[in-house]
């Protein structure tokens, strides 16, 4: 059995699956049943300056894009940070991470970008026991307006002093909390780095408008006959998670800084593809706030499975595989040639490979009288779009043209040698080969 | 289910009425619309979809399940009566598991098919339910048609012929309307009198006046409408019955599966409706199968449908099959009847065994004997007394592929006419293909 033991930045959790910071993890009674259905560790809701709580909306805080069979898909939500008193929080913490004491357990913070703020709130929370800290600087709503959140996450100056402040006033790991609302993702990440931060966990929410009410005139979730724009999670976001973790892993300015990897993360897979992206564990929000605690166990076999089959024998030796093939568009080989084939005996004879390839992209899949579908080799690109219309799994597969085989749409022999752009003859900037 | 009346012979109250309310309701309940939108997502909006082109009228089917799935069920209801102006009924009584979801291809791939039906019903039910007729007429043409029969044929004919606007009089034989549909579809495939309420609506569209009671070849000529029409169409069905040709065939308690089922369908209150203790229907099609389920919904005892070739000969579908047998209707195949029993009244029938030789039916000498209190007939209808000018073929009046009789301006669909099978979706796509056909000859398009 594979070990899934975690140890990120010398916190220890019986698995790398933790809470993000957000209503699953709002208040003691929650944490406790999320520990006992099997969670590794959790990130506190966010906490604020003491003084009178903040105060959330009475009307709806989410909006959602649903999938078929109404599966969530995405979900929107403009709620704020934690809305109970610092001191009721505090002690809650302190009691829970007393009885498990094998669990993580993170304080997410978020106050005013003053240094004494940060200073003093940082050793009171220390006292609860907690593990470590996450910076909120990622909320892209509400609390940006007030300076803070992504406020803060957008400027690299201010992440960097802040998550200076904050090392300078504990000895426990600090991880920065990125926000996706920039143009590049490195920025931040470096600033994390330079002010002394021991991780970057990203993604937090992306600015969104889920929905727009077409009777009220007015966007979801709909208040009164307003709306807002919140923050947007849930499967529909792993991707662009993905590629913001896979960048600050592959850059070598950032390589090696610690990533928690959140954004979408719903079951097992998606964990291991965020681990063999570089993030050293996964935080998850929506698909808890969807199905209930209990998802965990599916990630925890799941991945417990998948290890065992793959002879992977404890979470550093998934994490950051995969890094190494992540490359630039140049560096891909121009010389490999794929064609797609359909199984016939898979293939259910709807039609959608050949609607989609026929009236938007090459024209290179038959239909006979008696709704038999094949690929023309002379004209497919290898584009992947039948693949990923067609509904029946494995059905469409992507075949590897061997080298000195003719590709037929090109006419051309299929070369061995690796070759790319950079050096391709139609590229004006070409360095010559070597 | 108690069984109340066990006395032989034929007689009513056989079982308890909230047990007949109980069997004769809804086959394929209503979607609410969770269980529509679930029902929609299953569909992959196939590219030239095969279930579009198993369907006689060729609705267009992906486009109006999505229409469905994004919320919007009066306009895929729109889409479906485009194609077929009677898909309220065709949703409740096409067989469905032989036409569009044999070939859904996730019946192909999973055994499992969108449900096409239930989904049509959803749809034309939720635009009917709010009142909405969505065809007007067209300017007026100030041609006049004449269509005999207000059978789905008919109406269809009826309808499109209206929308183009031409004026349309249809000569019904009945006292009522609908055809089959208010007289021979079982009961519990059309509930709630909708058979009436669909046609009220379809004539909702104006221009269509249906004269009652006048029968042609009785009350009206084929010449006297060809005179006073500028066409006729003919959608009668098929008004005779076939007889079995042996002695014994008059005794009481002896008759034709399709009265029973027009009297069924008729009666104000079921549980007055007499039915045999012991029922025998000869027959191997859907109406044999109609008249035997039927009997046995309203009580009685033992009911046996027996057909003469093999099971696979069957003209009712494995559903319908499967449906009498899970309702208790015993089927007995490779059996003829030799012999009806009983003085006065009938207390037997005999059978001989068959066996199909070389393609033909044998008649073998081993028999058997059912004791039976009532015997339906439902060995095949036929058409009624034509006028001598129309050609038949098979049987049935002869027409080309735009429906078109050998008679000048006389044009022929639905079951009385050849070709087709006799299903209403296919009497619907042929009176509408009829109407197309008289209008533009009409209107001097061809
Ligand atoms: C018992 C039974 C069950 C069936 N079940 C199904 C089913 O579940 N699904 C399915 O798809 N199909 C079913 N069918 C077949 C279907 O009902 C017919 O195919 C369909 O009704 C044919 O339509 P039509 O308009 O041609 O004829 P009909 O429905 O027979 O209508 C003909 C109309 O013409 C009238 N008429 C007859 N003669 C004259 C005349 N001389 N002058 C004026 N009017 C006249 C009749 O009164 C009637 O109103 C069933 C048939 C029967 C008998
Ligand atoms: C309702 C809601 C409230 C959230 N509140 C916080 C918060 O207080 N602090 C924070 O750092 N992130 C907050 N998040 C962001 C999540 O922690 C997480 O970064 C994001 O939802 C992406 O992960 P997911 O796709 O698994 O949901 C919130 C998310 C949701 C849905
Ligand atoms: S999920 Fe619970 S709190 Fe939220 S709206 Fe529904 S009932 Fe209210
Ligand atoms: S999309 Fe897939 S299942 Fe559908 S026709 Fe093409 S290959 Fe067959
Ligand atoms: S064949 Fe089935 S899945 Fe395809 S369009 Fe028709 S109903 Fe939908």
């Amino acid at each position: 059995m594979a070990d899934l033991t975690s140890n990120f930045l010398g916190i220890k959790s019986p698995n790398p699956f933790w809470l993000a910071s957000a209503p699953p993890t709002d208040k003691e009674y929650n944490v406790r049943r999320a520990f006992e259905a099997g969670w590794g560790g959790v990130v506190w809701k966010t906490l604020g300056a003491e003084g009178p709580p903040i105060v959330n909306v009475n009307g709806p805080r989410y909006g959602a894009i649903h999938g078929a069979d109404r599966r969530l898909l995405g979900l929107n939500n403009i709620e704020l940070i934690t809305d109970r008193p610092l001191e009721v929080n505090l002690e809650e913490m302190t009691r829970v991470k007393k009885d498990y004491p094998d669990r993580a357990l993170i304080a997410s913070v978020m106050v005013p970008c003053e240094e004494d703020e940060w200073k003093r709130i940082i050793p009171r929370i220390a006292e609860t026991g907690c593990d470590g800290f996450e910076l909120n600087f990622g909320c892209p709503h509400g609390m940006a307006e007030r300076g803070m959140g992504s406020a803060v996450g957008q400027v690299p100056e201010y992440i960097e002093m802040v998550t200076r402040w904050c090392k300078e006033a504990t000895d426990l790991p600090v991880i920065v909390k990125l926000t996706p609302n920039i143009t590049s993702i490195l920025n931040p990440a470096q600033a994390a780095k330079d002010g002394g931060a021991d991780a970057v966990s990203l993604i937090n929410t992306i600015n969104s408008i889920t929905n727009v009410d077409l009777d009220l005139m007015a966007p979801e979730p709909t208040i009164d006959g307003k709306g807002t724009h919140g923050g947007y999670c849930g499967p529909a976001v792993k991707p662009i998670a993905l590629n913001m973790v896979a960048e600050i892993a592959r850059n070598p300015g950032t390589h090696g800084l610690p990533i928690s990897g959140i954004g979408g993360v719903t079951t097992w897979r998606d964990a291991a593809e965020f681990m063999a992206l570089g993030a050293g564990n996964v935080q998850v929000c929506t698909a808890a706030m969807t199905y209930g605690f209990k998802v965990v166990q599916e990630m925890i076999s799941g991945l417990s499975q998948w290890m065992d089959e793959k002879g992977y024998t404890s979470i550093d030796e998934v994490v950051g595989r995969a890094v190494p093939n992540v490359t630039d568009w140049q560096y891909l080989n121009l010389n490999h040639v794929t064609k797609a084939r359909i199984d016939q005996e898979a293939c259910i004879k709807c039609g959608r490979c050949y609607a989609a390839c026929e009236d938007t992209s090459h024209q290179a899949i038959s239909m006979s009288d008696d709704r038999v579908f094949d690929v023309k080799d002379d004209e497919c690109v290898a584009c992947n779009l039948c693949v990923n219309v067609c509904p029946v799994e494995g059905c469409i597969t992507m075949e590897t043209i061997a080298p000195g085989a003719v590709d037929e749409r090109t006419g051309k022999v299929v070369e061995k040698e690796y070759a790319n752009w950079t050096t391709h003859p139609n590229n004006p900037t070409a360095t010559a080969a070597e | 289910m108690p069984q109340t009346n066990r006395e032989n012979g034929v007689s009513p109250g056989r079982i308890a009425p909230a047990d007949v309310q109980a069997n004769f309701s809804d086959l394929h309940p209503e979607y609410d619309d969770h269980e529509a939108l679930v029902a929609a997502d299953r569909c992959y909006f196939c590219h030239d979809a095969p279930c579009m082109t198993a369907c006689p009228t060729s609705i267009d089917i992906p486009l109006f399940i999505r229409q469905i799935a994004t919320g919007t069920p009066e306009a895929a209801a729109k889409t479906i009566l485009d194609q077929n102006i009677l898909g309220g009924m065709c949703a409740r009584v096409c067989p469905t598991e032989t036409l569009c979801e044999e070939v859904c291809v996730r019946e192909v791939a999973e055994g499992k098919p969108v449900e096409i039906g239930r989904l049509q019903r959803y749809a034309t039910d939720t635009l009917m339910a709010a009142g909405k007729h969505p065809f007007t007429r067209a300017d007026a043409t100030g041609k006049k048609v004449a269509v005999v029969g207000a059978g789905p044929a008919g109406l269809a004919c009826a309808h499109r012929l209206a929308m183009l606007g031409h004026d349309v009089v249809v000569f019904e034989a009945r006292v009522k309307g609908g055809g089959l549909n208010e007289f021979g579809i079982a009961a519990y495939k059309t509930t709630n009198d909708f058979a009436q309420k669909e046609l009220d609506w379809l004539l909702s569209i104006g221009g269509i006046e249906i004269r009652y009671e006048q029968a042609l070849g009785q009350s009206v000529t084929l010449d006297g409408l060809q005179d006073d029409f500028d066409a006729v169409f003919l959608g009668m069905g098929l008004s005779a019955v076939n007889a079995l040709r042996l002695e014994g065939e008059d005794k009481d308690n002896v008759s034709p599966a399709v009265d029973f089922i027009a009297d069924l369908r008729q009666a104000d209150d079921l549980t007055t409706l007499p039915v045999g203790r012991r029922v025998v229907v000869i027959g191997g099609g859907m109406t044999a199968i109609d008249a035997g389920v039927q009997a046995k919904l309203l009580g009685a005892e033992d009911v046996t449908i027996v057909y003469r070739r093999g099971q696979e000969a069957m003209a009712a579908s494995k559903f319908e099959q499967d449906l009498a047998r899970q309702k208790g209707v015993r089927l007995i195949c490779n059996a003829t009847p030799v012999g009806i029993e009983g003085n006065g009244s009938l207390r037997a029938v005999t059978f001989a065994y068959t066996e199909t030789r070389d393609g033909k039916l044998v008649t073998l000498d081993e028999t058997f004997t059912l004791p039976a209190d009532q015997l339906f007939k439902a060995i095949g209808q036929k058409l009624g007394d034509m006028p001598d000018a129309l050609a038949l073929d098979g049987g049935k009046i002869a027409v080309d592929a735009a429906q078109k009789t050998n008679l000048a301006h006389v044009w022929a669909g639905g079951d009385c006419a050849s070709g087709g099978d006799d299903l209403t979706v296919t009497a619907v796509a042929e009176g509408r293909d009829a109407a197309m056909d008289i209008h533009a000859t009409l209107t001097g398009a061809s």
